[in-house]
């Protein structure tokens, strides 16, 4: 189980988050959803440890990450995996090179071995045949593809994907959803998804949690989250310039 | 606070940060021989691609820089009967200074600059964020080899350097100064000493570390987009050729006192 306990940061004078307080069970699909540049991702960013909070805890089994030395945080990255919004695959090495990365810093297994895992990861997120292209020859979609496909290379226990769909057109949304629902039911992964994409939220989640002016306003389940009383989240679902969202 | 305080506060920060770099690069160095873990390929790699991005901008300066001392000095020395010194002279100012310290200028332009872009525009794109959570450090996986393939081609390229600045003098001197190639190989025989050559070289190495340390250093601060790429990669360039110049001259006299206190 991840617990975030009153997670804050900020950057300067701007505080992005002011207390986040999350509970994310073992294999459950968590999605956070909340306007663009509400600190969704800087939320993510402490879960995975690559920021360091102001003040809070992230605890994962029982411990704290944010008092992690660095061996320990790297044992721990090495259970989880991480879909960036850009998919941040690596320029200089094909498609085969950035699946196969972490295996290869952090396995012994044979070369042939290595091979056979990336040609299997990447016939799950369906890009077959795809190992020697360089990263600059795929479309966006298949970036993101080839993305988790890295990502689950290492058979992650917990996957966090940072706006997964963003940019995509709706055929290749639907495709990484359904290849995240696929994912869930044959690793049993617990998912955190960082989204705006309502359509996308509704398919992919067990809960919604809303998250706006640094704090999470809202957690439930979808129905929950639909039926929910709270402006801010009538607003957010609904899509609407006016209300609580602009005056805050 | 005024800007003069901002600026000082702010080159004490950076010197700060990139000692830091430098410290890391050889903790990661050491603790990767100690477990067997150092990528020989990469630092193959960078060597390489150091190695071929500069020649042929080398080879030039090497041939132009031998040239031009001769044609400098070469009349001059002839109308006072010294032509026997010519190739002496070419070759110390050559090992000592020139061939360290404009090779390193060149590679720093070339090579430097294409550091900072390159990790400058792997953090823009979080692929720095990504090495992090594949539990890779950054510094031993992009600074270290850089480092070392800087260091080592610095070595290298001053020794091309100096060879190509040779037969540049020589054919001046042969066909406008009327030396022969007998006496100004003679010449650099009689004066170049061993010491001479190995402290350039042993400069051009530093140098080496210095552009590849800031080269990382502004790529791993730099922020925003392609114009945070391009300004990290012009102040990579314009602070090593600055800290170059700054550290030769202390260097020099370090080199000047080994040399008097211990092979003289």
């Amino acid at each position: 189980m991840i617990i975030v306990s009153n997670l804050q940061k900020s950057f300067g004078p701007k505080q992005v988050l002011k207390g986040v307080n999350l509970k994310i069970y073992d294999g459950e699909s968590l999605v956070i959803l909340g306007p663009s540049g509400c600190g969704k991702s800087v939320l993510l960013k402490n879960i995975i440890g690559l920021m360091k909070p102001d003040a809070g805890q992230v605890i994962i089994d029982g411990e704290d990450i944010t008092r992690f030395e660095q061996k320990k945080l790297d044992a721990l990255r090495m259970r989880m995996g991480m879909l960036f919004q850009s998919a941040a695959l690596f320029d200089s090495l094909n498609v085969e090179e950035n699946v196969a990365f972490g295996l290869r810093r952090h396995t012994s297994l044979s070369n042939r071995a290595i091979h056979h895992i990336v040609s299997e990861k990447l016939e799950m997120v369906g890009l077959p045949g795809t190992n020697y292209l360089m990263p600059s020859e795929l479309s966006g979609g298949m970036r993101k593809r080839v993305g988790l496909a890295r990502a689950i290379a290492m058979e992650p226990e917990i996957i966090l994907y940072d706006e997964p769909t963003t940019g995509l057109d709706p055929i290749m949304t639907s495709a990484i959803d359904e290849l995240h629902l696929s994912l869930k039911e044959r690793l049993g992964v617990t998912s955190i998804v960082v989204t705006h994409d309502l359509k996308s939220a509704y398919r992919v989640c067990d809960r919604i949690a809303l998250h706006f002016g640094g704090q999470i306003v809202e957690i439930g389940t979808r129905e929950e989250i639909i039926n929910s009383p709270n402006p801010i989240v009538q607003q957010f679902i609904r899509g609407e310039a006016q209300g609580p969202m602009t005056l805050l | 606070m005024t800007l003069f305080n901002r600026l000082v506060k702010d080159f004490v920060e950076a010197i700060g940060s990139m000692s830091i770099l430098f410290m890391q690069t050889i903790y990661w160095t050491i603790h990767n021989l100690k477990t067997g873990r150092f990528s020989f390929k990469n630092l193959l790699d960078q060597m390489s691609r150091i190695g071929v991005d500069s020649l042929s901008m080398v080879a030039i300066t090497g041939v132009s820089t031998g040239a031009v001392l001769v044609v400098q000095i070469g009349y001059q020395f002839a109308q006072m009967g010294a032509q026997s010194y010519v190739g002496g002279v070419v070759s110390l100012a050559m090992a000592r200074e020139l061939a360290p310290i404009l090779t390193s200028i060149v590679v720093a332009g070339r090579v430097g600059s294409a550091i900072a872009a390159e990790i400058g525009t792997m953090k823009i794109t979080e692929q720095i964020d990504a090495l992090e959570t594949l539990a890779t450090n950054p510094v031993d996986y992009l600074v270290v080899p850089r480092f070392w393939g800087c260091t080592i081609m610095l070595f290298m390229l001053t020794i091309f350097t100096n060879v190509v600045g040779m037969i540049g003098g020589s054919i001046v001197a042969v066909h406008q100064i009327g030396l022969t190639l007998i006496s100004f190989r003679d010449s650099i025989l009689h004066m170049l000493l061993i010491q001479d050559l190995m402290g350039g070289l042993f400069k051009a190495m530093i140098f080496g570390g210095i552009i590849a340390i800031i080269g990382c250093y502004k790529g791993f601060t730099t922020e925003g987009g392609a114009e945070g790429v391009g300004q990290s990669t012009t102040s990579a360039v314009v602070v090593s050729i600055m800290m170059i110049l700054a550290v030769n001259y202390f260097l020099t006299v370090g080199i000047n006192n080994f040399n008097t206190a211990y092979l003289q």
